[in-house]
């Protein structure tokens, strides 16, 4: 067999492809493990101490080897075939967002020249399985979970394209690495503070709405556990349970990455000497540009766990009053001044 | 290696569409509804138009089939109420429908006979669909904006206009609106 540029391009993409899945996974365990332990100290408790000795740092690999080998029960009125796929069709749809996310400056997957429109594409993929998930679970607290998850993704998608739109106007592209190119060179560059009433509004507008398209507290009433047990996925177990578990905190990696690489500067330093520039090494390079770039996204990952553990939930008319009375006029108007501003600059 | 996609995907969006009308429960028909609209969607990538293929998969996959979905569940119509296709009259409205069908297909076929015109390279791009919208295409535009602004509007008055007497069956067990 010979290696056609073709072939190594495929096993290029299937390494990336995997090595991504590694990352999200092992993200996942750290942040359910830093989740807990966050809430635990905001309550005055230590929360998971006991496995793996240091302040239980082994506690969810344990959980998560346990939910492997658990008993998978499928509800006997369920619609099987539905029921068996939907974790998997909202695991794809949070995944396939990952292909065009610029962890560096040359790690990413797809730098698709509409990533930030194929990102918000995807993302429907994951209303779709929810759907799913609910409908076949047979149950009317799964349904109704599902009903109020969809109606919130759909509606709070809307000031989410918007916000999103800003940054795109303002840089004129909508490929993540042109996005993220845009900013370089120290913290004044980054879209945030370049441009400071319309950027800074856009951000405070899609940090908000992406908690609801995460379904994260206070935007967690498709899970509230007081009315409705557990949501879409209150009839799942084990391993399928585990895929929503997997979903829902890579999702909240995405929307922090796509804050971070179109908002806060991606992957350059807050100043310019603390950059590796490409002359030391495209490998040292790219791993400094990963580091800053996770770092960015899980500070933003820790707001959203400090938020959970804050404020109380809302409620449906108050979600919806949110979506469609305050941050969609204000996104639109935003980005009617934002365009405003651009034909006069 | 494309044309090997093509008949893959080709394959998967007829079977998909077959299976609309072939299955019985509706949820499942809208569900590969779906899956034919995410085989178009990669068709369009195929044919180097990404941006479309984007925007299939969010206006058609995303926002209109989470309203199906939504409607179709909302309707409970589980195993009990299936499509019965039983009475003479449904056949024949059928039959009518598939036949317009056909003619339109048939009409679009007549096309292919010659080979087709070459495809701008730049056809899918953002900015070709952008100002294909708003400077060519901009009355059928706007028209369909303000057609689905009338339809807002007007899904707004139909639902404030209760009727004394309708009022109090709805708000039923809590007070909350």
């Amino acid at each position: 067999m010979t290696f056609t540029p073709e072939i190594i391009n495929l096993i290029i993409s299937v390494g990336f492809a995997l090595s991504v899945v590694a990352f999200v996974a092992v993200f996942v365990l750290i942040a359910i493990w830093l989740e807990r332990k966050i809430s635990a100290h905001m309550q005055d408790r230590l929360g998971p101490m006991e496995t793996g000795g240091w302040h239980g740092w082994l506690q969810t690999i344990a959980d998560a080897l346990k939910l492997l080998l658990k008993e998978d029960i499928i509800p006997q009125a369920a619609d099987r075939p539905l029921f068996k796929l939907a974790p998997f069709i909202v695991f794809t749809g949070t995944m396939a967002s990952f292909a065009v996310i610029p962890f560096g400056a040359h790690l990413i997957g797809s730098d698709l020249n509409i990533g930030v429109y194929y990102l918000v594409a995807v993302s429907s993929l994951v209303v779709i399985g929810i759907l799913m998930a609910g409908w076949s679970s047979n149950n009317k607290w799964a349904l109704y979970g599902a009903m109020r998850s969809a109606a919130q993704m759909v509606s709070y998608e809307i000031p989410i394209g918007l916000s999103l739109l800003v940054p795109i106007m303002l840089i004129g592209s909508m490929s993540m690495e042109t996005l993220t190119n845009a900013q370089a060179g120290g913290f004044w560059k980054w879209t945030l503070f370049s441009h400071p009433p319309f950027a800074i509004i856009a951000f405070i507008i899609y940090f908000w709405a992406s908690l609801a398209e995460t379904n994260r507290t206070p935007f967690d009433i498709p899970e509230a556990e007081s009315e409705l047990v557990a949501g879409y996925h209150v009839e799942y177990s084990a391993m399928r349970f585990a895929m929503f578990f997997l979903s829902e905190y890579a999702n909240m990696f995405v929307v922090s990455s796509v804050a971070t690489a179109l908002f806060l500067g991606g992957w350059y330093a807050p100043f310019r000497f603390l950059d590796v520039p490409i002359e030391v090494g495209v490998i040292w390079h790219n791993l400094a540009g990963l580091a800053w770039f996770s770092l960015k996204a899980i500070l933003l990952v820790c707001i959203q766990m400090w938020l959970r553990w804050t404020l109380p939930r809302l409620r449906v008319d108050q979600l919806m009053h949110i979506c469609w009375k305050i941050f969609l006029p204000f996104s639109f108007a935003n980005v009617l001044l934002v365009s405003l501003w651009i034909v006069l600059k | 290696m494309e044309l090997i996609l093509f008949l893959i995907i080709g394959l998967t969006v007829i079977g998909a569409g077959m299976m609309v009308i072939l299955t019985k429960n509706p949820v499942t028909s809208a569900l590969y509804l779906t899956l034919a609209f995410f085989g178009l969607a990669a068709l369009y990538v195929l044919l180097g138009a990404p941006f479309i293929a984007a925007l299939q998969v969010m206006v058609y996959a995303g926002a209109i089939m989470v309203l199906f979905l939504f409607i179709v569940m909302l309707l409970n119509l589980r195993d009990k109420q299936t499509w019965e296709l039983t009475t003479g009259m449904r056949r024949a409205l059928g039959l009518v429908v598939a036949a317009g069908i056909l003619l339109v297909a048939l009409a679009a076929m007549k096309g292919l006979v010659s080979p087709p015109a070459p495809l701008d390279t730049d056809m899918g791009s953002p900015a070709a669909v952008g100002l294909a919208l708003y400077r060519r295409f901009l009355l059928p535009f706007e028209v369909a904006s303000v057609l689905l602004l009338i339809a807002i509007i007007g899904v707004v008055a139909m639902l404030k206009q209760k009727s004394p007497e309708q009022a109090p069956e709805g708000g039923g067990t809590d007070g909350r609106t």
